[in-house]
């Protein structure tokens, strides 16, 4: 039986949204330089939240130069000071994170259980994390004294604002690099918060820039002569045109693109914990998360008992409103993406797999897509190879467990996987065969800011988070 | 004593463990500093190229599933079976790159020596670069440095034995396998290597030797889609941008050329430019607060 869940709003009052915001260039908010402006609407409701400034490639420039300026001081700061700044920015973060989550929820469309619980707890542990590596960088095992590489420009996705913007700028800033950042055109709110945030902790002008803007303004930061280091979390399609771009000069590049991760459940695994670790798997955050667990791969042997306890446990979610704390899926991000998964969506059906999803109920203005999932889906399927971020699960069965395996590494992305298993040998032999730069065990979508994140093959490269992590901000 | 004929070798390619020829039938010839010629060597095709691409992708499973110490015991089987042939390869060398014998035996000794330095990294890279993740809940995290698959290697051009090994060991030591274009002007040393490898235990295909033009093989390779790596080491700028362009579609990882001093500590850099952070989780469970306190 379902039952009924009285509304439990998260309330707005916690955040004052300004009706526009600049670009944060060398400490002071100002105005794009043509004066372009962008809209930045909620897209659970469609409501305009705020105005923002488009920079230009003459901000970009602007930008640049002002975090050049501020590197010399920066970078000659005791590693010990740069620390206090980071474990400053880190306890604002904490005090103000109630704030960020319901503003993140409303810019984003993520459920706020999610912005609260994960999204900005993993913010603050990340740069209270990579404070303390600051004075310690020189016991990291990249020389007694690694240098860092620069002026940072970094360019990050809409599905995790913050979190992204935390997983860039805590590294480089500890390793003593200063940074350009932007973030996504849908999501630009939290970074000017955190533009905010940088004031609060007195961070010198010009250690970190935001710039808000389009792929223009991207293009413009990782095409900039005065840049040393391109971070880069996003597409695929768009991480190859930065490697392109990045050819032939010595600027650094540390990429983590797209996923098509295989969730795999051996016939021993428990099957309970394992449907929970699908649904995480693939409708936190809607589905659209890099590492998604978007293709499953189960033993045909269980089969129909997995997929009739998934189907059970997929009719309990509840999809709606982002700031009500019972949700567990919310709204895609933009029209665009929506777009793009209805599309995708629909190619599986017309492709020849089956398509089910619960009977719910999406709300009238704002952009929405059901979970769903396929079956029927064979491996050259358009929803078994293109990734589609968003809940669109693929299911594909298998026998032994080589054959899981080929399945699973059957991919240009390398990004995460799933074992569900009891038996510790072969979750152990199957992690070892698997050509992916996570593997989450008898768990999914475990992040930790000392845990090493990013991808095999087209996936990217580089890593983020751990000790590994400084490795993209220092001369080595 | 009369004046002997001696017999001259044949230079062939070294492919999946054998020694074919091109196979376009193609072949250049090779001089020393002077130019006195001193062999026909095999101008490879990008057929070529791409065969041996399927020799090093077949060998990878059962490289990089190898045990780190057979690994190390295999690299310091080379270094065993050169130092066998320190003669043959000081005066290839010294023909190769117009040096006196006395510094050809340098080179040798020392491309001998990294065979032996990067031996002993194979087990030990792994507890360098790799370890246990103290995460914020109860999961047992480790992350292990694994091998990045298929590496396609322009060899430096001057130094034409010392270079090439600094740049296939490290490769093969991490349990990748390499295919490696040599030296276009001085291939020779190269192609005795692969008499080597083929009697020290190196499996078929992990390590792959052509001869002939980067610039004609090599961007077939940066944009092939089973080669997961490309180092640039001997490629001039002009190309090495080509070839990282190329590379793109596929998001090979890239070594960039640059200037390297052969002879000094070659450190772990290029060890680990070819090695993957694969990190995994699982649950730890919990015993409760009722623990040991002792």
């Amino acid at each position: 039986m379902a039952f009924e869940y009285a509304p439990a709003p998260e309330s707005r009052a916690v955040v004052d949204i300004a009706p526009s915001y600049g670009l944060f260039i060398d400490g002071e908010f100002r105005e794009a330089s043509d004066g372009k402006v962008f809209k930045t609407v909620s897209p659970s409701t469609e409501e305009v939240l705020s105005e923002v400034a488009q920079a230009s490639a003459e901000d970009v420039d602007a930008a640049v130069k002002a975090a050049r300026k501020a590197f010399e001081k920066w970078s000659a700061l005791p590693g010990s000071e740069r620390a206090k700044y980071l474990f400053r920015i880190a306890r604002i973060i904490q005090e103000r994170s109630r704030e960020l989550a319901v503003l993140e929820t409303l810019d984003n469309g993520k459920p706020i259980k999610e912005t609260r619980d994960a999204d900005l707890p993993l913010v603050a542990a990340h740069f209270f994390y990579y404070a303390g590596w600051a004075d310690k960088l020189g016991h990291a095992g990249f020389g007694p004294d690694p240098k860092p590489l620069g002026v940072a420009g970094q360019v990050i996705p809409w599905n995790f604002p913050l979190l992204m913007l935390a997983w860039k700028i805590a590294p480089a800033l500890a390793a003593g690099n200063t940074v350009v950042l932007k973030p996504a055109e849908t999501t630009p709110l939290s970074a000017l918060f955190f533009a905010d945030i940088c004031r609060q902790a007195g961070l010198p002008k010009g250690v970190v820039n935001i710039l808000t803007g389009d792929g223009t303004t991207g293009a413009a930061l990782v095409g900039h002569d005065g840049i040393d280091k391109v971070a880069f979390t996003g597409s695929t399609a768009v991480g190859k045109q930065i490697a392109r771009t990045l050819a032939g000069t010595d600027k650094r590049l540390t990429l983590e693109l797209g996923g098509k991760g295989a969730n795999i459940v051996f016939d021993d695994a428990p099957i309970d914990q394992a449907v929970e670790g699908i649904v995480n798997g693939i409708f936190f955050n809607q589905g659209q998360v890099c590492c998604a667990g978007s293709r499953l791969l189960v033993q045909e042997s269980i089969q129909d008992e997995l997929l009739d306890a998934l189907k059970r446990r997929m009719s309990t979610l509840r999809v709606g409103d982002p700031l009500d704390k019972n949700t567990d899926v919310g709204a895609i991000n933009s029209a665009e993406q929506l777009a793009r998964i209805t599309a995708l969506a629909d190619s599986g059906e017309a492709e020849g797999a089956e398509r089910w999803a619960p009977a719910c109920e999406l709300p009238g203005a704002g952009y929405w897509f059901a979970p769903t999932l396929f079956t029927n889906v064979t491996q050259a399927h358009r929803i078994a190879r293109e990734e589609i971020f968003g809940p669109v699960l693929s299911v594909l069965s298998f026998r032994t467990p080589a054959e899981a395996v080929a399945k699973a590494n059957n991919s240009q992305y390398g990004l995460s996987a799933g074992i569900w298993t009891e038996k510790g040998s072969r979750m152990l032999a199957v992690a070892d065969k698997l050509r992916a730069g996570v593997v989450w065990a008898n768990t999914f979508n475990k992040f930790d800011p000392t845990s090493p994140f990013g991808g095999f093959k087209e996936s990217g490269f580089g890593r983020e988070g751990g000790r590994h992590g400084l490795e993209a901000y220092l001369d080595v | 004593m009369s004046d002997r004929l001696s017999v001259f070798k044949t230079y062939k390619l070294f492919v999946g463990g054998k020694f074919p020829r091109s196979e376009s039938g193609r072949v250049y010839e090779v001089t020393d500093s002077k130019g006195k010629w001193l062999a026909n060597a095999p101008l490879s095709s990008r057929k070529d190229a791409r065969d041996a691409v399927v020799a090093a992708r077949k060998a990878f499973g059962g490289w990089s599933g190898a045990t780190a110490y057979n690994r190390g015991q295999i690299l310091y089987r080379v270094a065993e079976m050169l130092e066998g042939r320190r003669e043959q390869f000081v005066a290839e060398v010294a023909e190769a790159e117009g040096l006196s014998k006395s510094k050809a035996a340098a080179q040798v000794d020392a491309a001998i020596d990294r065979w032996v330095w990067y031996a002993g990294w194979t087990d030990k890279i792994t507890q360098v670069v790799g370890g246990t993740n103290p995460v914020a809940g109860p999961f047992f995290n480790v992350s292990s440095p694994a091998p990045t698959g298929v590496v396609a290697v322009v060899a430096p051009q001057e130094s034409s034995l010392l270079g090439l090994v600094s740049v296939i060991a490290p490769v093969i030591a991490g349990g990748n396998t390499v295919l490696v274009v040599a030296s276009e002007k001085a291939p020779l040393p190269a192609l005795s290597l692969g008499e080597v490898l083929a009697t020290s235990d190196v499996p078929g295909g992990v390590v792959n030797i052509l001869s002939g033009k980067a610039a004609e093989i090599f961007p077939s390779l940066a944009a092939h889609q089973d080669v997961n790596a490309i180092d640039l080491a001997g490629a001039d700028a002009e190309l090495a941008k080509a070839l990282e362009v190329a590379a793109a579609d596929n998001l090979k990882r890239v070594v960039r050329p640059q200037a390297v001093d052969w002879a000094a500590d070659p450190g772990t850099g290029r060890l680990t430019a070819f090695l993957e952070t694969k990190t995994v989780w699982h649950p730890t469970g919990s015993l409760g607060a009722g623990g040991s306190s002792y």
